[in-house]
């Protein structure tokens, strides 16, 4: 558990941390560190340079700035599942920030590093798929935005470019009768998702489901959106039925991963239960 | 000096050695680092088996801070690793630190960097290149033992080390006159053992040719031993240091390969070494424990009586013999599996095996836990199958309370029990007759509950010395134990044993404390440094520590203890059997106020002219103990389990306990051992399990996969307990450092087979993980439902 070396920078602001990484081939920006420390350690990641952007306050920042809420790329796990900004209505990050490690990891840990990490199995890509949220990145050309939907590539990958910053990240405003919950099933040591699914779903004033949106972590080698789950559900009167139905298709078009801890068969089925259990949550909240 | 009448032997007194450990003032081997320390990385194999035909170090050797890079060739002087057991007829492989003409596991060193810094050396080990030649792998000890399996090491023909029989009665007449047969088979799977303190060694060169070992182990009086013979240093010139140690489990009960490397270094090039593992590489480089199996066939009337026990089993022992490995799974394992019951005929026989991975050892508990597992999860099959209460079934075997001194079919004598009594007191702490309620009730939530019963009989003592030798340990059985008593009154203790954990300090300042009638804080426990404690100390491991070392001070302190009587009397002109000797005063029977404190005559002991005649003069007293015989504790344990049928989840709702361990000399030491032992017995019940693929990569090779429980998986245990004194030592001890490993496991798979007992199904492998249960539920036949 030794390190290789590497560089060390500490910036201020975003243009600096973006000058930064510009300077330096092979740099990663460094946040919480509770992911990307133990990779270098463990020789997985041999970055020249970190760019630890801990320092800058202004990602700290939760902004309610309606119609949304925007979340600065440094906002701990512990915040987001403690924050009423975030626990009243975006309850599937909540909780998916609470399924996050342990008390010290979710101290520490952030966000934007979650997400520019892109861990399969992390919890928080689910809700913020699910919630259709959109990353903010600043870069030397400037500041572009990215849908969720377009942003996680593969394992550790996303649409991130090396020598750009993770920003913010912009939740759209919920309409009302809208609830939402994250469930997972936890390694038993990592604490990782074996598979976790977000289920937001938005009742029409007739009882019926207006909107759903199920994705997936854990299961597959990045968090999806399970398309044919999220239709059938849609339109239904979100009964019992309707629930079974939609999780038995939240598995629709993948290939479960497949490891230690469980086969592509039993992580298929832990999808379905997944999928059932965060529906039935997510309707009792939308009441 | 404070004089005090309180007995200590059986109070809860604050543990001594807690302070500094809390305060992270505790000196570990890794925080020691002499002025020119030279560090050491091991290059290991990433084969399971391969022929080592060329290492190529010249990159490494020119990178800057190394010293030099050797291989098993260069280090051969180191002699092998020591196995200390002799079976009849034992293949006992040679093992050397560094493998020098094949590799035979993952994770086999084949060169060692010296360098000057950790990072240098770890550097210059992935510099090298090692050209193997893969050969074919086996992993399985029954595949391994099978005709044309490769072998693993050419010089003993086969991979059988051992073929161990222990047979007593008619077993075929038992299997004859039998109404019911129950047949399985039981595995105990490989477990990794996950001290919280990685090993670690540093070796300085003394003046005068002389060795100071500090390192992270059970037992320094075999490491000084082996050290000196191997590398031909008269023994007085090797001192061996185990400073504190964080855990062993049986995993720091080896002269390690890292051990001899670095003292042959350090002698040799005259620079003191430091190694510490990494815990990835323990997962390859340390023992493992466990890895059994076995095909079990138990003969009962309808009754539920047992006539007779047959077994035949199948011990990995890895790539090579590790110190203790053949007791493990033999001796440790073979006759104590009649556990509590009474068994007229008895047939085992377990055959040992070398295969391409991590060598096996003890690991808590070490052959017993799985000797209960085997009886335990039997005793279950066989009430289910005759359908009589697993209580019940238990009661009717049961050694009765009158019979002891008991001799198994076995030949083992056990001292004292009574075991309807901890079954009775735990049923009660369970409420077994109210389970069937919380059963329905946990129905009527989709959830599967069950409750499990295991009633255990340990082993404990690990001597006598004749017991030992018969049956092939290389070593007496005794310990240790001195008493220094400073002029000033001041007490010192220093014991043959070697806590990592286990309170020692605390105890064997109680059991003296009682014979000077002083306050255990005045008393200082020394223990883990060759130079201070007596001849040789035997070490820590096997429940043996206060039924043998404990005892060992309790007679050095009696002997004192008579001195100092025979002194005061002697100072008080009276006659010995006249006075007595209490509250840390001696006076004449019936006049208190005429009394010799214990700082008095002590001190007199040194002025030494006012003794009786022809007494040696001083305050001081050695003591071998050899106990006559083992221990056996027992005791019965109960899970209540629910398990999710869907996701497959086991979660442990209640544990309830009650141990007999004899005499206690501190509860709370006795509670601390207890729970941290169940929790580890749940670890193998419920998540741990090496896994290995077939080519001999160990696939759990990580905190990551391989699950330890933390406290947020284990549930609240219940304690309580009986007292039935050992006769054996003067103390009426008898050991609880193994009990809770070796009695939770089969209570966690019995309560889990008996939910899932209502779908039909009657066995499970461990560990019980998610998709394992959930496998078997879907599999099970629904229509098959039982009451």
């Amino acid at each position: 558990m030794i390190s290789a070396e590497f560089a060390y920078q500490r910036p201020t602001t975003i243009q600096e941390a973006v000058k930064a990484l510009a300077g330096a081939p092979d740099a990663k920006v460094l946040a919480g560190g509770h992911s990307l420390i133990p990779l270098i350690k463990l020789g997985l990641a041999q970055p020249s340079a970190l760019v630890d952007i801990g320092r800058i306050a202004s990602l700290r920042e939760i902004k309610t700035a309606p119609p949304g809420v925007t979340l600065g790329a440094l906002v701990t796990h512990e915040r987001l599942a403690t924050d009423p900004a975030i626990t009243k209505a975006y309850t599937a990050l909540a909780d998916a920030a609470i399924s996050v490690g342990d008390p010290q990891v979710r101290a520490r840990g952030t966000i934007g590093g979650s997400l520019a990490h892109a861990d399969p199995a992390a919890d928080e890509p689910a809700a913020i798929l699910a919630f259709d949220a959109t990353i903010k990145a600043i870069g030397p050309k400037g500041e572009r935005t990215i849908k969720a939907a377009d942003f996680f590539r593969g394992t550790f990958e996303t649409a991130l470019a090396a020598d750009e910053v993770l920003a913010e990240i912009q939740l759209p405003a919920q309409p009302a009768r809208t609830g939402s919950a994250y469930v997972l099933f936890p390694h038993p040591a990592s604490h990782f998702a074996v598979v976790g699914v977000a289920a937001v779903v938005t009742r029409s004033a007739d009882g019926k489901i207006a909107k759903a949106a199920i994705a997936v972590t854990g299961a597959s080698t990045r968090p999806f959106r399970a398309g044919a789950a999220e239709r059938a559900f849609t339109g239904t009167g979100g009964d019992d039925a309707a629930v079974a139905k939609a999780a038995g298709l939240a598995a629709e078009g993948i290939e479960a991963l497949e490891d230690l801890t469980a086969s592509a068969e039993f992580r298929t089925h832990l999808l379905g239960v997944c999928t059932r259990r965060a529906l039935n949550i997510a309707l009792e909240r939308a009441k | 000096m404070t004089a005090t009448a309180t007995p200590y032997i059986g109070s809860r007194v604050q543990r001594k050695e807690d302070p500094k450990l809390i305060k992270g003032e505790g000196i570990y081997t890794d925080d020691v680092t002499p002025p020119g320390t030279l560090h050491l990385a091991l290059v290991r194999s990433p084969h399971a088996h391969a022929r080592i035909n060329k290492i190529d170090a010249s990159a490494a050797k020119r990178q800057p801070g190394v010293v030099t890079v050797l291989t098993g060739a260069d280090t051969a002087a180191t002699g092998p690793l020591p196995c200390f057991i002799t079976l009849p007829n034992l293949k006992s492989a040679k093992h050397f630190p560094i493998a020098s003409d094949r590799a035979r596991y993952s994770g086999d060193a084949v060169a060692v960097v010296v360098a000057d810094s950790r990072r240098a050396a770890k550097a210059a080990a992935a510099m090298i290149e090692v050209e193997y030649e893969p050969l074919p792998v086996v992993i399985d000890a029954r595949a391994a033992a099978a005709p044309g399996a490769p072998i693993l090491h050419e010089e003993l023909g086969t991979n059988i080390a051992y073929v161990y029989p222990v047979k007593g009665g008619d077993i075929d007449k038992a299997f004859r006159e039998a109404d019911v047969v129950i047949k399985h088979r039981i595995k105990n799977q490989r477990l990794i053992p996950n001290a919280i303190e990685p090993r670690s060694v540093v070796v300085r060169p003394d003046e005068g040719g002389g060795l100071t070992v500090w390192t992270s182990t059970q037992i320094p009086h075999f490491v000084q031993l082996i050290t000196s013979l191997n590398l031909g240093l008269s023994q007085n010139k090797v001192r061996v240091i185990a400073p504190e140690v964080g855990g062993g489990f049986g995993s720091k009960l080896n002269v390690y390969a890292e051990e001899l490397l670095a003292a042959f270094l350090a002698k040799t090039l005259g620079r003191p070494m430091k190694w510490t593992e990494e815990r990835r590489e323990g997962y390859l480089a340390t023992i493992h424990g466990r890895d059994i199996v076995e095909d079990v066939e138990l003969a009962a009337k309808k009754d539920g009586t047992i006539t007779g026990l047959r077994i035949r089993g199948y011990a990995n022992l890895g790539a090579y013999l590790q110190a203790f490995a053949p007791v493990i799974e033999t001796v440790l394992h073979i006759f104590i599996i009649p556990g509590a019951y009474r068994i007229p005929a008895f047939d085992c026989e377990i055959t040992g095996v070398y295969t391409n991975t991590t060598p096996t050892d003890a690991y808590r508990g070490a052959g017993r836990p799985e000797a209960t597992y085997l009886i335990e999860t039997t005793m279950n099959m066989l009430a289910r199958e005759l359908g009589i209460d697993q209580a019940e079934v238990r009661r009717r075997n049961f050694v009765p309370k009158t019979a002891f001194p008991y001799t198994t079919i076995t030949t083992l004598a056990y001292d004292s029990g009574d075991y309807d009594q901890t079954l009775d007191k735990a049923l009660a702490m369970a409420d077994y007759a109210g389970f069937e309620k919380r059963r329905a009730e946990a129905k009527s939530r989709g959830m599967l509950r069950g409750i499990g019963l295991s009633s255990y009989v340990e082993i404990c003592g690990l001597a006598p010395s004749k017991a030992n030798h018969a049956l092939g340990v290389g070593w007496g059985g005794y310990e240790s134990a001195r008493i220094r008593v400073h002029p000033t009154g001041a007490v010192q203790v220093f014991t043959g044993t070697s806590p990592h954990g286990q309170g020692h300090e605390t105890s064997w300042s109680q059991i003296v404390a009682d014979s000077f009638g002083i306050s255990p804080d005045d008393i200082e426990v020394r223990h883990g440094d060759t130079f201070e404690s007596p001849g040789m100390g035997v070490g820590t491991f096997g429940s043996r520590s206060l039924a043998v070392g404990g005892v060992a001070v309790h007679k050095a302190a009696e002997k004192l203890r008579e001195k100092i009587k025979l002194i005061g009397a002697h100072m008080l002109e009276a006659s010995p059997e006249d006075v007595v000797f209490e509250g840390g005063k001696v006076h004449v029977k019936g006049v208190p106020d005429k009394a010799k404190t214990f700082g008095e005559i002590v001190f007199q002991s040194y002025m030494a002219f006012n003794m009786p005649d022809g007494m040696e003069p001083g305050m001081e007293a050695t003591y071998y103990y050899d106990p006559t015989n083992f221990t056996f504790p027992f005791g019965t344990h109960i899970a209540e389990v629910e398990i999710d049928p869907e996701v497959g989840t086991t979660k442990i709702v209640h544990y309830v306990a009650c141990d007999d361990c004899g005499v206690q000399i501190n509860p709370m030491i006795v509670e601390g051992q207890l729970q941290g032992g169940i929790v580890q017995g749940i670890g193998q019940a419920l998540y741990e399990g090496a896994v290995y693929d077939d080519n001999g990569q160990l696939l759990s090779g990580s905190m990551m996969e391989y699950h330890v429980p933390t406290a947020a998986d284990v549930p609240n245990v219940e304690l309580s307990h009986t007292v039935t004194p050992s006769p054996v030592n003067p103390l009426g001890v008898k050991g609880i450092g193994e009990a809770g490993t070796i009695a939770s496991t089969p209570a966690v798979v019995n309560a889990a087979l008996d939910a899932l007992g209502t779908l039909g199904i009657k066995t499970i492998d461990m560990p019980l993980t998610p998709e394992r249960v959930w496998r078997a539920i879907k599999d099970a036949t629904p229509k098959e439902v039982r009451k």
